[in-house]
């Protein structure tokens, strides 16, 4: 009875309809948790975690003080435990083990520590635990000992801590004052160095360097010279102002540590911060990783160059595949006859969309780099030689790839929305007595503009997350100029530029401590999906209006 | 809008006649405007035969066979000065030098046997020359000369290369690295009959056999020179080690050395071959003994390959062999056979080795020249240079120039080309023997940091990794994606479907370094640890999900009805992710139920299946992430626009919805889904970053799922950067790209082909 009820109940299809509606619910699970996962490990990243004191057993017996952050847990069943190598009593059912960020990498050589928690003896969060985070070795855990002046003691015991904070937000105002002269001024006078050294080559290959050159170029330089010899003065002042105040703390065993101020981005006490102290820095930790520049190999620090790089990327690519994708889509759907042409075309996009984006950067690194680059520099920079300008991977080479890359989909996107607009419309336009082009450029474009809106938000979409083909024509781990700065022509179109997606696949793998870039990887990849998130979810609001519109117009 | 062209014609011909200067200027801005969208829309296709047409261009090269041609003749210079007993060319093919029997040293020009300069070897009064060798060919050649009297000389020819007035000038000389005073190797004074020499940096080892005499039999002795940098003088002292061999096989013609002083190989004319280890340089070790050559046939000519691992044996019959060091399965060294080139139906006369590559020269009796490349078992080059019996023949240091003495004292200088001998068909797609491999097998391997290294690009491991990468994706991917489509397009609720349809396209949308980077730093850890949970995960939901489904008929009705038809998916979630905790939790008692605690452990011993921690399976799921919208997307809007009235049709005729679906729906839209197929294989093919990222980059090929894999596109990614342009390996990496281009291309046309007829098709229903 039983047993037939369940057979007519496959019979009728139902369970397979049910699985298939569970398809669907993990297709959506995959999703949420996928972007869950990003958000919880990204958002988390800039929050301070209380810094902990624990008393550890270590396995020679002896009792140990460590100092850190918890950072991860993990729980091993006693079964998989033996098998590594763990000794297990019998009533032990799961090995527990804690990830701590203990830092002091100068002194103890790791920043990450597992230990077992059985060991652990005690376990407490003093207030006066301070974290330093330094511009090298990573961030130091201890106590605040004094503050030094020129090696003099100033500020001790419970004065210390405010008087480092005040003299630490001088130092950053004159590193500040440092970086800027260093990178804006005296990189202003070496590039206009070097284009000097150009010029004068220039001059020399055309032979038309003569006496009057000469001296023009020996002023120039002579001029610069001086800038730079003043720059320096000014900056050697800066320096041992910055110099001169340190601190002393002391790690968990006791040890002394004198730190330069000048080595120090911030100081804190997580144990003593309430809600709005944590949050002040929170904000703080979010301003720098958006607005500053990375540190210590990318893993530190803020990632502006990358957003700087993707963002100026992606502009040039949109003025490039724009004209061309709307272009191709108007002569598909106004101008070619639906036929056999039309059809190659389709399969031409559509091979386009389809074609790896690895294969694009082949293609681009052989032809635009080495050949057509190679050939700019021949015709319009013999002086340069043998270093390339544009014979070498560059933002143009990277921004016309994935132009290239991304033009189905404008084309696709475009060409929908032309189809869309009623014929009645053009008819219209038509009788009236406009031209073809009139019509197309007054009536027909005008309301297709959406879509094309929405087809180069895709594009940019899909652009900021390439990273495989811009591998090849132009991306690096750390550029030390932004393709747009102060020195004429502003925009370098021949330099390489950092990029978000690359960044991630830099630091999550190439680093040499992938533990402690990890969050910032996470942070990274946050801000790229809530970007690309973003972007599609403004294509498909377009797309969803302009559908509405339409159906209103053929009504 | 093929359809408004007449009228336009028709205002045209309107306003021609009224002559307006403005009303044609809009005319001609219109015609521009045309011819301009025209080239625009035109520029797609040109754009994709471009990217294919530029791919072949840059491969191209690697399939044109070598050419070489002859640059200039003339008569041997300074023949007076006695017969030629080897013939070199320095690297810039500006010198070329002649030494022979008499002790002389011709250096001349190549190109017009225009004397450089002549020197002669300081051979001691009442002596002559018994025996020649040539020490190494690389950097800095060294010869020695053996003499009549037991003593032996050591010569190295240099060249300095110089710019007076932005001028290369190259200025041959000779040096003597062991002193100019001969080196007393046989006390007896017995002549040297045979010698072998090997100039190292810290080391000189020579090797020579004495001729037979009245009072005794000759002797194979080994002397050996070791440099002691002392700490306080400049000049190093030289210590040195003799000893005595015995004699493996009668009539010794060949002796050589290799570059490690390491090996030593003897050779009679007959194809006996001695093969000794000689790392302890006093106690030489005779290893093994082995003909080498056809009963009946001499050897005629012997050659190191390039990094002296392999030996080429030319014999009397025209075929060259060549002989490995190989490990047995004892993993004792062997010289075995690897390949033999037949070259010609007359002695090989000559054999030279190209210092770069694992190439070499043959000269046969005839006068005919090939070049021929071992890996890639091709040959390149087969031209008569002389119609004379050839002499002495060279091939210069970067392979581009030979040149060759023949028996009517004629110099023959030739260019050749030949820029990429290491790619055949064999050696990019089928199974090769390398040097130092016991088997011959499917390997890449493009690179490495010494100089006489063996390229191994064999392109079928790189395809396997790519399709099994694909394979497994797809095997994520298509249930998931197809019965979601299924669903979502046909039975779930509209009001659903708006918000279902764009969250599984965002998940499309989203980067795929994004994706690899949590398959590699999240998800890989994850599975390792709770590989257990996953499969549990895979056997418990579904039976969940009916055992679920089947409870629901009995809910009230009216609790059912409350929730709207279609939602099904949206009930399911709890219960999925419950039964997902569910099965993650009963995984541990399990696993140490039934695989003693480890389910990784258990597969390794019980099974012999090795796990890494980045693998085929790792990549499966993240790629299939990745793809499932492609396929989802496509597939579903093959499904919902099948025509409404065959569905309601055969509902109407009493079938239940899921008949209606496979029966009808299906049938319709299969072109449709199978194009959402291909495509997101195509996509699964060419995915690049979560591959780089979530598989530990080893071409290796295993099908085991727990192994890991490295893709055409990874290939590209991770070796590019680092190839030099124009390189045999540049060209081999953009074949790599033409062949994903290819493979993507028929998919996509394909797929696109069959969804252009589909669309037809609809429209006619």
């Amino acid at each position: 009875m039983k047993n037939l009820m369940i057979k007519t109940w496959f019979k009728s299809g139902t369970p397979w309809v049910w699985l298939n509606a569970a398809a669907v619910s993990a297709c959506l699970i995959m999703v949420v948790g996928v972007l869950g996962l990003i958000v919880i490990r990204g958002v988390g990243h800039f929050w301070p975690s209380p810094v902990v004191q624990f008393s550890y057993q270590e396995k020679d017996g002896q009792i140990q003080t460590l100092i850190g952050e918890h950072v991860d847990t993990s729980i091993t069943p006693a079964a998989m435990a033996k098998s590594t190598g763990h000794i297990m009593a019998d009533n032990e059912e799961t090995l527990v083990q804690y990830l701590i960020k203990s830092g002091n990498r100068d002194i103890t050589g790791t920043d990450f520590r597992w230990i077992l928690k059985r060991n652990i003896q005690q376990q407490q969060v003093p207030d006066d635990l301070m974290v330093v985070e330094r511009r090298e070795w990573g961030n130091f855990y201890g106590h605040l000992v004094a503050v030094k002046e020129n090696g003099k003691i100033v500020a001790q015991g419970a004065d210390a801590f405010p008087a480092a904070q005040t003299r630490i937000a001088q130092a950053l105002a004159v590193f500040k004052d440092i970086a800027h002269l260093e990178k804006k001024q005296v990189g202003a006078v070496n590039y206009s160095l070097e284009q000097l050294r150009l010029e004068q080559k220039k001059l020399q290959l055309e032979n038309r360097w003569d006496a009057a050159a000469e001296q023009r170029v020996a002023a120039e330089k002579a001029e610069l010279e001086v800038a730079y010899k003043a720059y320096q003065s000014q900056l050697s002042g800066l320096y041992q102002q910055i110099r001169k105040d340190s601190l002393v703390a002391k790690t968990e065993n006791g040890t002394e540590l004198e730190i330069p101020l000048s080595k120090i981005v911030r100081i804190f006490q997580p144990n003593t911060m309430n809600l709005f102290n944590k949050l002040g820095h929170y904000g703080g930790k979010l301003v720098e990783f958006l607005a500053d520049d990375p540190r210590e190999a990318n893993t530190e620090g803020g990632i502006f160059p990358a957003i700087f790089g993707t963002v100026m990327m992606v502009i040039m690519m949109s003025i490039i595949v724009t004209p061309f994708g709307v272009i191709a889509a108007v002569y598909l759907r106004e101008y070619a006859k639906q036929g056999f042409l039309t059809r190659l075309i389709r399969i031409a996009v559509n091979n386009l969309a389809g074609v790896p984006s690895i294969v694009y950067g082949v293609f681009g690194l052989g032809f635009f780099v080495y050949i057509l680059g190679g050939n700019i520099d021949q015709l319009f920079f013999p002086e340069s030689a043998p270093a390339p300008v544009y014979g070498t991977p560059g933002l143009l080479w990277a921004s016309i790839t994935l132009a290239l890359l991304t033009l189905p989909v404008v084309i696709v996107s475009t060409e929908e929305g032309l189809a869309r607009i009623p014929k009645s419309m053009r008819e219209g336009s038509l009788a009236l007595g406009a031209t073809k082009l009139e019509t197309l450029w007054l009536t027909v474009l005008p309301m297709a503009s959406p879509a094309m809106m929405t087809g180069l938000i895709l594009a940019v979409a899909r652009a900021a997350g390439e990273v495989a083909p811009l591998m090849l024509v132009g991306v690096v781990k750390l550029a030390p100029t932004l393709p747009l700065d102060g020195n004429y022509p502003f925009l370098h179109l021949d330099r390489k530029f950092m990029h978000l997606g690359f960044h991630i696949y830099d630091v999550g793998f190439q680093s040499p401590n992938v533990e402690a870039a990890r969050p910032l990887v996470y942070a990274t990849a946050l801000l790229l999906v809530l970007v690309i998130v973003g972007l599609n979810l403004a294509a498909i609001i377009i797309r969803n209006n302009l559908r509405e519109k339409y159906r209103a117009l053929e009504g | 809008m093929s359809d408004i062209n007449p009228q336009i014609k028709k205002t045209s011909s309107i306003t021609i006649s009224s002559g307006d200067y403005h009303q044609r200027w809009r005319l001609i801005k219109d015609a521009l405007a045309r011819y301009g969208v025209v080239i625009g829309g035109l520029g797609v296709i040109a754009a994709v035969v471009m990217i294919f047409f530029y791919l072949l261009y840059v491969v191209y090269p690697l399939f044109m066979s070598a050419n070489a041609e002859s640059v200039s003749e003339y008569s041997v210079p300074e023949l007076a000065l006695g017969n030629t007993l080897l013939l070199e060319l320095e690297e810039q093919n500006q010198v070329a030098a002649r030494f022979t029997d008499q002790g002389k040293v011709v250096f001349f020009e190549p190109a017009t046997g225009k004397i450089v300069l002549t020197q002669a070897v300081a051979i001691p009064e009442g002596t002559h020359i018994s025996s020649f060798a040539q020490g190494s060919p690389i950097n800095e050649g060294a010869v020695i000369y053996g003499l009549s009297d037991g003593r032996a000389i050591i010569v190295k020819h240099q060249y300095k290369v110089t710019f007076p007035d932005n001028v290369r000038v190259i200025t041959p000389s000779l040096k003597y690295p062991l002193g100019e005073a001969p080196l007393v190797l046989e006390e007896s004074g017995a002549a040297l009959e045979k010698v072998a020499v090997r100039v190292g940096d810290d080391g000189t080892t020579i090797v020579v056999k004495t001729a037979d005499s009245a009072q005794s039999p000759g002797k194979l002795r080994l002397i050996n020179f070791q440099k002691e940098q002392s700490l306080f003088a400049d000049e190093a002292a030289l210590t040195r080690i003799d000893s005595e061999l015995e004699m493996p096989v009668a009539g010794i013609a060949n002796i050589l050395i290799d570059k490690d002083e390491a090996n030593l190989y003897l050779l009679s004319n007959d194809g006996q071959l001695g093969f000794f280890d000689i790392n302890n340089k006093s106690k030489p070790n005779l290893r093994q003994q082995q003909n080498v050559v056809d009963a009946g046939q001499k050897v005629t000519s012997i050659v190191f390959l390039n990094g002296d691992i392999s030996l080429m044996i030319g014999d009397s019959s025209g075929l060259v062999s060549q002989w490995s060091m190989v490990r047995d399965t004892l993993n004792r060294p062997a010289m075995q056979k690897i390949r033999a080139f037949k070259v010609s139906e007359k002695a090989v006369i000559a054999l030279n080795a190209e210092q770069r590559r694992k190439g070499f020269m043959t000269t046969d009796a005839d006068g005919v020249v090939g070049i021929y490349h071992s890996t890639a078992e091709r040959q390149l080059i087969q031209e008569r240079v002389s119609s004379a019996l050839p002499i002495a023949a060279v091939l210069s240091p970067r392979a581009n120039r030979l040149l060759l003495q023949s028996a009517d004292g004629k110099m023959h200088f030739w260019q050749v080309d030949n820029e990429h001998p290491e790619v055949s068909f064999k050696s990019l797609w089928q199974e090769v023997s390398y040097e130092s491999y016991p088997k011959p097998a499917y390997i890449w391997q493009s690179s490495a940091a010494n100089n006489d290294f063996e390229p191994k690009y064999s392109l079928t491991p790189l395809v396997f990794g790519t399709l099994k990468a694909a394979f497994y994706a797809m095997l994520v991917a298509m249930p998931l994606a197809l019965m979601g489509a299924i669903y979502t397009a046909y039975f779930m609720a509209p009001q659903m479907r708006q918000y279902v349809k764009p969250s599984i396209e965002i998940m499309g949308a989203l980067p795929t370094v994004i994706l690899g980077f949590l398959a590699g730093l999240w998800l890989a850890p994850f599975m390792e640890e709770h590989l257990a949970g996953l499969f549990a995960m895979l056997m418990i939901v579904p039976v969940f999900v009916l055992l679920f489904a089947f409870a629901w008929q009995y809910i009230p009705k009216s609790m059912r009805e409350n929730m709207a038809e279609g939602w099904d998916a949206a009930i399911l979630l709890p219960v999925i992710l419950l039964s997902g905790w569910f099965a993650f939790s009963i995984s541990v008692p399990l696993e140490s139920l039934l695989f003693h605690g480890s389910l990784r452990d258990w597969f390794r011993t019980e099974l012999g299946i090795g796990y890494d921690q980045r693998n085929a399976m790792v990549v499966g799921v993240a790629m299939g992430f990745a793809v499932i919208p492609t396929i989802f997307s496509i597939a579903e809007d093959a499904i919902f626009s099948v025509p409404k009235h065959l569905t309601v049709g055969s509902l109407a005729l009493g079938a239940t919805p899921w008949q209606t679906m496979i029966r009808v729906v299906l049938l319709t839209a299969s072109p449709g889904i199978f194009s959402a197929v291909m495509i997101g294989f195509g996509r699964a093919v060419g995915e690049t970053m979560i591959v780089l990222m979530a598989t530990g980059n080893t071409p290796v090929m295993d099908l085991s799922v727990f192994q890991g894999l490295r893709t055409l596109a990874a290939n590209i990614a991770v070796e590019m950067p680092e190839s030099e342009v124009d390189s045999t390996h540049y060209r081999v990496l953009f074949l790599s790209a033409l062949v994903l281009f290819t493979f993507t291309f028929i998919f996509n046309t394909l797929a696109e082909i069959i969804r252009q007829r589909l669309r037809e098709r609809y429209s006619s229903l």
